[in-house]
């Protein structure tokens, strides 16, 4: 199976099972028509397309070579490994909702305002010890444990989050651990301390901005209803900055009243941000900010626009991340990884305050989707096992698309919302999805120029 | 070649020889929390 398109003046084609990727002039790009879908050459279709002549024989016999070296037209192996692997996943990763209570009002929230469908509530410092207790017991022979620190707003209980990362850190000295730790905030109680904390503990940290004041402003407010751009903002620029521009992410959330969000981006480089992360409201069809499928092909418009800016900024010689374009074609994630994706449910867990445990963070607050807590030490084994085998494989829609190896079959929680199944992916997104990686493709192409 | 510019190898298929350590960063953990983007994520046998 290829993917074929064109993006960025570039024709692209991408040979999805081996992961090729490969740049074409217009002739052999129009070549690839001609092949059937198992790399055989149908000289009448060239025919009937006029692709005749020395230049296309030239070009013909160059796509030969790229079959013969198994870099096109090559075969789906993955679907039998799938079937036979023997997968043991161990728990290695865990959202710790430090505090189900927020100091912001955003209107796209699908926490519920922090609450969760649930109470306002702060985690204890006992809760937390008891969450890496768990993680440490559950992780096997994996070294890497990863902890985010996640909300509601987790600065609203800032001790606890000091004192699970300390008590976390002596563990996993003790016992062989590697702990790396994230926190997401709002940034409404960032200051000089917490931001000194953050650095030296924190591997990674998500900023929580929008973009252009106005657009920010009209959705994350504060419980008064004013916007809280001018007191977040240059508390972000200063904790980038400490942070050498590094490890971290301002991250925004575009709805249907900004499809314009390339001059989000735009706006948040003017600002001096260089790790950027801007993406689009998950909400249903009833809310008035989600995205619909005819506002479709003005956000592919809107991500072509933003790819050529961004490569435009590259090629000037500054460096700019976006985080939804990143692509390693040389050494991304493993097979493995991309058969199973995000690992929720199995992998990766979410504690609520009071110690529940949950498939992911998305799925906080579905009481048929509780797994256990962190004080019995085991998980609901049906749940568990629901999660860990679920692949791409498992997911019709993904077992003969393109982007399968690319999005990893989508987001769990996405799916259930909005289909009511974890195999089921929720299509608008997987189209977002699927611009995103030609996107990315195209500017990896562009920048090897 | 003329028609045709290599810009990656077949990275996909050779991972399934030394892949599946699972020492690898969670997805979710690095920026999206609403949405599933793997690819974008590194190698932890990654050489920098």
């Amino acid at each position: 199976m290829i993917h074929k398109f064109k993006n960025l003046g570039q024709y692209i084609v991408l040979d999805v099972a081996s992961g090729a990727v490969h740049s074409l002039d217009e002739k052999a790009y129009a070549l690839l028509d001609c092949y059937d879908g198992n790399g055989v050459f149908l000289p009448e279709n060239a025919a009937e397309l006029g692709l005749v002549g020395a230049e296309y024989d030239e070009a013909k016999e160059e796509l030969q070579s790229l079959i013969d070296e198994k870099l096109l037209f090559t075969k789906d192996i993955y679907a039998e490994i799938a079937k036979r692997w023997d997968k043991q996943s161990v728990v290695k990763a865990l959202c710790l909702h430090i505090a189900h209570d927020c100091n912001l009002r955003c209107k796209y929230c699908f926490a519920d305002g922090g609450e969760y469908m649930g109470k306002r509530e702060l985690m204890s410092a006992e809760v937390g010890k008891k969450a890496i207790d768990f993680v440490i017991e559950q992780s096997g022979n994996r070294k890497n444990i990863e902890i985010d620190y996640f909300g509601g707003e987790p600065l609203m209980n800032f001790d606890v989050v000091k004192e699970i990362t300390e008590y976390a850190k002596e563990q996993g000295r003790l016992r062989g651990k590697n702990f790396r730790f994230t926190i997401t905030t709002n940034g409404v109680l960032l200051d000089e301390d917490k931001q000194a904390y953050i650095n030296e503990n924190m591997s990674n940290v998500v900023l929580s901005l929008d973009g252009r004041k106005e657009v920010h402003d009209a959705v994350r407010v504060r419980v008064d209803g004013s916007g809280s751009y001018d007191r977040v903002t240059p508390k972000f620029q200063k904790l980038a900055e400490s942070r050498n521009q590094n490890n971290y992410y301002v991250r925004g959330t575009f709805t249907r009243d900004n499809l314009d969000f390339a001059e989000d981006v735009k706006h948040l480089m003017e600002l001096g941000f260089e790790q950027i992360s801007v993406e689009p409201v998950v909400a249903p069809e009833t809310e008035d900010y989600s995205i619909r499928r005819e506002d479709l092909p003005a956000i592919f418009a809107e991500y072509d626009r933003l790819a050529q800016i961004l490569t435009n900024t590259r090629k000037s010689g500054k460096f700019v991340n976006f985080f939804h374009f990143m692509i390693d074609l040389e050494q991304g994630p493993c097979a493995y990884k991309r058969l199973s994706g995000c690992g929720s449910g199995h992998e990766y867990l979410a504690v609520t305050p009071s110690g529940d445990l949950y498939p992911c963070h998305q799925f906080v607050g579905k009481p048929e989707f509780k797994m256990g807590t962190v004080f019995e030490g085991k998980l609901d084994e049906n749940i568990r096992k629901r999660f860990m085998n679920s692949n791409i494989y498992t997911k019709e829609a993904c077992s003969t698309c393109w982007n399968r190896f690319y999005c990893s079959g989508g987001c769990a929680a996405n799916a259930f919302n909005m289909n009511g199944d974890i195999d089921k992916p929720y299509e608008i997104a997987c189209e977002m999805q699927k611009k995103r990686t030609e996107c990315a493709i195209a500017m990896a192409a562009a920048l090897s120029e | 070649m003329k028609h045709v510019k290599t810009i990656s190898g077949a990275n996909l298929a050779k991972s399934v020889n030394k892949g599946g350590c699972g020492e690898c960063q969670t997805s979710c953990q690095s920026a999206c929390k609403t949405s599933c983007t793997v690819a974008n994520q590194k190698c932890e046998q990654k050489k920098d």
